[in-house]
């Protein structure tokens, strides 16, 4: 046989693969099997398993709003409470998120419904909660409360920011209060929770919602993993912090899919009109 | 704050010597009943409910408890709360506003329990309806952090109209072990994270985070002298209309 015919050996091969731009793959964080980036589609959902895959607020905004025009873009955080090495950080984050904080708060139409909306982004500091954080999404449900909007808000976070100290633990307060006041103004909440959300968020607004949704498989809990491994020397179950885990205990209501979530929150929305 | 001054505080505030929690509610209530249970699920020993008498005036006793011995430490989780705990406080909120009887939340916990049975019984949920049900309670609410108050385990029970704290305690958003562990990959250096975390209760009150800080508790005198502190604010606080507590506590927590 011609020696053109024949295959590669595997050491060309694997230096042959890794010419190939590695974006070109992506490994699903859930399933664990390699997609073919351009399988992921609009909603960047993994084919195999469902997953959807860590959006960053700009692209989720497109995927979920028709309009959207947004409040409070340039708060940011008090340089008070900013050293050296916060200082460090907030640079990287605000280049790798393209946002000056944690969260996008907005008004937006979905379908033509007015809302009020709030996207955290994990790629600022992976959405943890500085107190700008905590002030744009106050004012967020003060304005919705204000203009008798319904909020939506899609919740990505590690938690506390623990530079911050008790300015951010503080922000778990201040934005119940917001969300108790437009609860009683009889005003729909609406959360979607999104991998991952945990710690200071979850032990807060992402558990106060009137409606609360999350995405497939995301990672949602209090506690994380690693502290209760080191603390208690035990190993949790893979899945004991997915949404799946907390439909089955009684703490979502439903998780949908992104591709069926413009549809879904809307008409959730819709029936939800009827308060105070 | 020097390294050895927050350091010294972050341990006195964990000391074996600091008072316990049935020690201090009895020290400074009367005619105290516990009440258990969360009518949901279960009774969490870590958390402490209860009604009794302050001078005289009714009140709701919410306090986390560390255990006095390593068997109650082990069944209180050496005070980390448990959905359970939180529930039972969330209840017992409820209640103080339909008898008009105040609240007082007496703090000593590292935290939440980071236990996996937690976990499946919503801490999160349970604490964030913690906060906001404490936080809407039309009744006047104290809360005194008396040794550890770590994190959102913490704040479940401190958003009174007023948050104390004694000389040797503290009050952060994680330990100081956490905090050198997670941001300088070194969880030796907690010492020097103290220093720098502002977690003792005078600078807390510089920042106003904090609105008194009172001595030590360790003799009948000082539980006395505490038992009166707490009398005169509580009073000063049911003097006032509805509409004002509410709206300064709604001010308190909004300027942060
Ligand atoms: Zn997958």
């Amino acid at each position: 046989m011609p020696a053109k015919f024949n295959g590669l050996d595997k050491s060309t091969l694997a230096k042959r693969m890794d010419k190939i731009p590695s974006d070109l793959y992506v490994t699903c964080p859930y399933c664990k099997q390699s997609v073919y980036h351009q399988k992921l589609g609009p909603f960047q959902e993994c084919p195999h398993c469902g997953y959807g895959f860590r959006l960053g607020a700009a692209a989720r905004l497109k995927i979920v709003t028709d309009k959207f025009e947004a409040f409070d873009a340039e708060l940011a955080v008090d340089p008070a409470l900013v050293d050296d090495q916060y200082a460090e950080k907030l640079t990287k984050a605000k280049q790798h998120s393209g946002l000056p904080e944690s969260v996008v708060t907005g008004m937006a139409t979905i379908d033509s419904l007015q809302v009020a909306i709030g996207v955290m982004d994990s790629n600022f500091m992976m959405g943890s909660l500085g107190s700008a954080t905590g002030e744009k999404l106050t004012r967020l449900f003060e304005e919705a409360t204000r203009r008798r909007l319904p909020v939506v808000l899609y919740t990505a976070s590690g938690g506390a920011r623990m530079q911050e100290g008790l300015h951010s633990l503080m922000q778990m307060a201040k934005v119940t209060q917001a969300v108790t006041a437009h609860g009683e103004a009889g005003l729909c909440y609406l959360v979607v929770l999104t991998d991952p959300t945990t710690g200071g968020v979850t032990a807060s607004f992402a558990m106060e919602a009137d409606i609360t949704l999350a995405e497939p498989h995301a990672l949602i809990g209090f506690t994380g993993r690693r502290v209760i491994e080191s603390t208690l020397h035990i190993k949790p179950p893979a899945d004991f912090q997915r949404a799946e885990t907390l439909l089955a205990n009684g703490f979502v209501d439903d998780i949908v899919a992104r591709s069926a979530q413009k549809a879904t929150i809307v008409s959730l929305l819709k029936l939800s009109q009827g308060g105070a | 704050m020097s390294e050895n001054a927050a350091y010294d505080i972050v341990q006195a505030a964990r000391s074996q010597s600091k008072i316990d929690s049935y020690t201090l509610i009895n020290g400074v209530f009367s005619d105290f009943h516990e009440l258990h249970g969360d009518r949901l699920h279960g009774d969490d020993p870590a958390l402490i409910g209860g009604v009794g008498r302050l001078n005289g005036r009714p009140v709701t006793i919410l306090a986390t408890n560390k255990g006095r011995d390593m068997a109650e430490g082990q069944a209180t989780h050496f005070g980390g709360v448990s959905p359970d705990g939180y529930r039972k406080a969330i209840r017992l909120m409820k209640q103080s506003t339909k008898f008009n009887r105040p609240i007082v939340a007496l703090i000593n916990t590292p935290g939440a329990y980071p236990g996996v049975e937690a976990e499946y019984g919503g801490q999160g949920e349970a604490i964030a309806r913690s906060i906001q049900t404490g936080l809407g309670q039309p009744v006047p609410y104290l809360s005194l952090i008396f040794g550890e108050a770590g994190s959102g385990g913490a704040l479940a029970l401190a958003t009174g109209d007023e948050v104390w704290m004694l000389e040797k305690s503290t009050y952060s958003v994680v330990s100081p072990e956490g905090y050198a562990s997670i941001l300088w990959r070194d969880g030796k250096l907690a010492d020097q994270a103290a220093a720098k975390m502002k977690l003792t209760p005078s600078e807390l009150l510089a920042a106003g985070f904090v609105d008194r800080v009172l001595p030590e508790v360790t003799t009948p005198e000082t539980l006395s002298a505490l038992t009166t502190q707490l009398d005169l604010k509580i009073t000063a606080l049911a003097k006032l209309p509805v509409a004002e507590l509410m709206a300064a506590r709604r001010q308190r927590y909004r300027q942060f």
